[in-house]
């Protein structure tokens, strides 16, 4: 923070009780413009005045603002819940907004790439449609028989609670696009995709486990996890993904025995 | 004679491609498998290695006899050959998914899977033929040859 306060100070003024300190901070973004005369992607730095109060969010609201309007990247909400924002800062997928400048080390260039294993568009926008098509697949909704119930579907508490966990996916691929497996080809099902059956697996109220556990039995399904943890440390949510994953490798196991 | 041309159709990069026609429960097998082998060979690597190393002179006793002495033993020919067949499989089956997780290529999966199923293939034949048919002092050979053992 010594370093935060000296830049703050300028010459001949105390700074004001209570302000919050500002400091430059280095962006090193990976652009590329896919309507250049020759398409490849670079590197570029930006220099801007943050505050300690400032997410990376906010620093490239700065850029596009303010300095190079071409710089082009997703975000909705702004606020870690609609999941358009995840990129690589320094090497690891993160939500630009829920990644506080200060807890990056911003006295060094922070590098802020797109999520890998996903064709990119333009800049730090990647073309998602393979993620979702692997959603999509693992049929993300209630799945029963019968007459609809006149009133509502009762769960005991217990029951809510067995895939909690799960429920809080926003679909943001952080995790999908941190694991190895994927990066490789891009046919493996992915945690996110896995996370969201898993979600409905273990939903008493759900009587589709049976085909999800079918369609995640592929050998592009579970079976390719190598429980390397990248998807769990990588989840902005905090969902125990590797273990998720697990539990339907488990599942399938009980049911071919 | 028609003037227009179409692009030809280009699936998207990383699309998904050909599952459904996959689903059996190979790869879940193939799962199970790594586990309960890889528990077996632990107790049948560290058995070999302590009949062999630690029981009696210890590693001064190996030599032609003592192998020849333990291939006619129906018990450890029976205990060699697991270890031989749960080894390969074991260790083809881990090299398999270290070829799907890295080769990102098909053509270069094929190549490299062939070689790996070859390899696998001749030392499995060798092995089990050699631990069947090993004779110590087989009839007939020359006696300049033959090890001590086959004269008493």
């Amino acid at each position: 923070m010594t370093a935060v306060l000296e830049n703050s100070a300028a010459p001949d003024a105390t700074p004001e009780v209570g302000a919050v300190p500002s400091f430059d901070v280095t962006l090193r973004i990976r652009r590329f413009n896919p309507e250049a005369s020759e398409a490849a992607a670079y590197w570029e730095e930006f220099t801007v005045t943050a505050y300690g109060t400032d997410r990376v969010l906010d620093a490239m609201h700065k850029i596009k603002w303010e300095v190079d309007g071409s710089l082009t990247f997703r975000r909705s909400c702004a606020h870690g819940i609609c999941g358009s924002d995840a990129m690589r800062i320094n090497g690891r997928n993160r939500l630009a907004c829920k990644a506080l400048l200060k807890d990056l080390d911003p006295s060094k260039p922070i590098t802020i790439e797109p999520i890998k294993g996903l064709p990119v568009v333009k800049d730090l926008v990647v073309d998602m449609e393979p993620f979702f098509a692997s959603y999509r697949e693992i049929m993300p909704f209630l799945i029963t028989s019968g007459n609809a119930p006149s009133a509502e579907r009762l769960q005991s508490a217990e029951q809510r609670e067995r895939y909690d966990d799960t429920t809080k996916c926003i679909l943001c691929a952080a995790c999908t696009s941190a694991c190895p497996v994927f990066w490789n080809d891009g046919q493996y099902f992915g945690p996110a995709a896995i996370v969201n059956a898993h979600r409905f697996i273990f939903d008493s109220r759900d009587e589709g486990a049976e085909q999800r556990l079918e369609i995640l039995n592929d050998k592009e399904g579970v079976w390719r996890c190598r429980t390397v943890f990248n998807c769990t440390e990588a989840c902005p949510r905090g969902i125990e993904v590797t273990k998720a994953i697990q539990e339907v490798k488990r599942a399938m196991i009980t049911r071919a025995f | 004679m028609s003037d227009t041309t179409t692009a030809p159709e280009l699936a998207a990069p990383r699309a998904p491609r050909n599952r459904r026609s996959t689903r059996t429960n190979y790869e879940l097998y193939g799962w199970l498998f790594m586990r309960a082998s890889g528990v077996l060979l632990l107790v049948l690597i560290f058995g070999h290695l302590y009949m062999n190393l630690m029981v009696g002179d210890g590693i001064n006793a190996i030599d032609f006899a003592f192998v020849g002495g333990k291939w006619s033993s129906p018990l450890w020919q029976t205990w060699d050959l697991l270890m031989l067949w749960l080894a390969m499989i074991h260790g083809t089956n881990g090299v398999r998914t270290i070829i799907n997780d890295y080769a990102e290529r098909s053509g270069t999966r094929v190549v490299l899977k062939s070689a790996l199923y070859l390899a696998f293939t001749i030392t499995v034949v060798l092995g089990t033929l050699v631990i069947f048919t090993f004779d110590p002092c087989p009839v007939g050979a020359d006696p300049e040859l033959l090890a001590s053992i086959c004269f008493p």
